[in-house]
């Protein structure tokens, strides 16, 4: 009697069991585990924040152009059309050397600067059995100041009017709506302007996106330089702006109180006070081929 | 002892039913294709797993999204991240069954099939008619279909729109090989 019980209730078990095997829920069991890693992609849309480089990269072999303009300060009134008289245009052009690294090169209007960069995505962030929290990016470039020097003042050599920028660009993606960066700057000017103007600054950029839409996003940045230009007396770079992609362009409106789009110039050369109305609309139009 | 005996021979012989009855295959392949007169965006997977139960013709398949693969690495993304917002929902899958399974010979029949089809978090009923070929050692489907994109809730933005069709083709392959555990 206890044998016969013992198999009725294990067919029951092994009934019951194989009533409950869902087909789906056996695919679920053979899907591989190991293979693929889940890096997380998109933590920003472009590959600017606003003013500054996101961990974002152009993928194996892709180009894209990028228009970017700043207008003058909107404080300036109407006879200057509320700084829309004022123009600087950056334009550029970024190609990924492979899906880490991207190279750059732009022009800037803006004291007629030639700007050529760099970009590594070293690290990417990762969830699923091998996680890891940050994706980290190195970024360096090097900027020449091609204007001539105003009347009276001594000519400098080419080596004389380069810059270096060195960054670590460290973020995370927080949830498909929130992400953020933080982003270590290190920017060496050959010449300053007066001997007591460091020529090495340091300072540390904070950015951050919030997706509105599935195509709109809400982007912040702000550079903390720990030492400052005091001839010119130099201040923080702050930027809001408006992310909005259609298909392959990135369309970023921008407010911020630099009106330059390289490292060295907006990290160390800003001198508006945002909350004084020292602001400067601008965009940023990226097409990738 | 007997008991034992009793117990041994049981799980074998339902593990040998089992054995047979169900077929899998652990990299189908799913492509879909869009044409317009501006582009034409095509994506392959490979790697989608897809189960038929032969005794009762009882099919599932399951897609993880982010396997699709495209010739832009930009449409990839934007794919995952706008279109059908792959970290929200990984996969799409299918679940239904063989209507006459029974009836598929050894050659290539025509077979219909009906389920519920998901994408996107959202769940359609669909019947396709899709070709069959059966024997003892394998079980292939392949055969296509139309996804409208309204209906899973997957939306064109207007700038695109002439970019992309509304009505994408989904074509799809499965070598299923017997099945054990």
């Amino acid at each position: 009697m206890k044998k016969l019980t013992f198999t009725l209730l294990l067919s029951f078990l092994t009934i019951f069991t194989y009533s409950q095997d869902d087909l789906l829920d056996v695919l679920d069991e053979e899907t591989p585990k190991d293979g693929k890693e889940d890096i997380v992609t998109s933590t920003f849309k472009g590959t600017r924040i606003l003013n500054g480089h996101s961990i974002e990269n152009r993928k194996d072999k892709e180009l894209e152009f990028i228009i970017s303009h700043r207008f003058g300060r909107i404080n300036s009134g109407f006879k200057e059309l509320f700084g829309l008289d004022e123009t600087n245009v950056r334009f550029s052009l970024e190609y990924g050397l492979n899906d880490n690294l991207t190279i750059g090169i732009g022009r800037s209007s803006f004291e007629k600067t030639f700007d050529s960069f760099l970009k590594y995505s070293l690290v990417k962030q990762k969830r699923g059995d091998k996680p890891f929290p940050f994706a980290i990016s190195l970024f360096g470039s090097v900027a020449a100041k091609t204007k001539d020097e105003p009347f009276g003042i001594k000519e400098r050599s080419f080596v004389e009017n380069l810059s270096y920028v060195g960054q670590v660009l460290i973020a995370r993606k927080v949830s498909s709506e929130f992400s953020y960066q933080l982003t270590p700057t290190y920017v060496h000017r050959n010449t300053v302007r007066q001997t007591d103007d460091p020529n090495g600054i340091f300072a540390l950029g904070v950015g951050t996106r919030f997706k509105l839409s599935k195509r709109v996003s809400l982007n912040g940045e702000y550079f903390l330089a720990f030492n400052e230009s005091t001839s010119i007396n130099a201040r923080n770079s702050l930027a809001f702006g408006v992310d909005i992609e259609t298909g392959g362009h990135v369309f970023q409106l921008i407010l911020s109180n630099a009106i330059t789009m390289i490292e060295k110039s907006f990290i160390t050369e800003t001198t508006g006070n945002f909350f004084g109305g020292d602001i400067h609309f601008g965009f940023n139009i990226s097409r990738t081929f | 002892m007997k008991t034992i005996y009793t117990v041994l021979i049981y799980f074998l012989f339902t593990s040998l039913i089992c054995a047979q009855e169900r077929y899998l295959t652990k990299n189908g392949s799913i492509t879909f294709f869009s044409s317009t007169p501006i582009e034409d965006i095509k994506a392959d997977n490979n790697q989608v797993l897809s189960i038929i139960d032969a005794s009762s013709g009882k099919m599932a398949i399951s897609i993880l999204m982010k396997s699709f693969m495209f010739k832009k690495a930009l449409m990839q993304e934007h794919f995952n991240e706008n279109y059908v917002e792959s970290d929200k929902y990984p996969k799409a899958t299918f679940k239904g069954r063989i209507l006459d399974f029974d009836t598929i010979e050894l050659t290539k029949s025509k077979a219909k099939v009906t389920g519920t089809l998901t994408i996107h978090g959202i769940s359609k009923e669909i019947t396709i008619e899709a070709n069959f070929a059966k024997s003892k050692e394998a079980i292939n489907v392949d055969g296509e279909f139309i996804v409208n994109l309204a209906d899973f809730n997957i939306k064109i933005p207007a700038v695109v729109s002439k970019n992309i069709q509304e009505n994408i083709k989904v074509s799809f392959k499965f070598n299923h090989k017997p099945y054990k555990k």
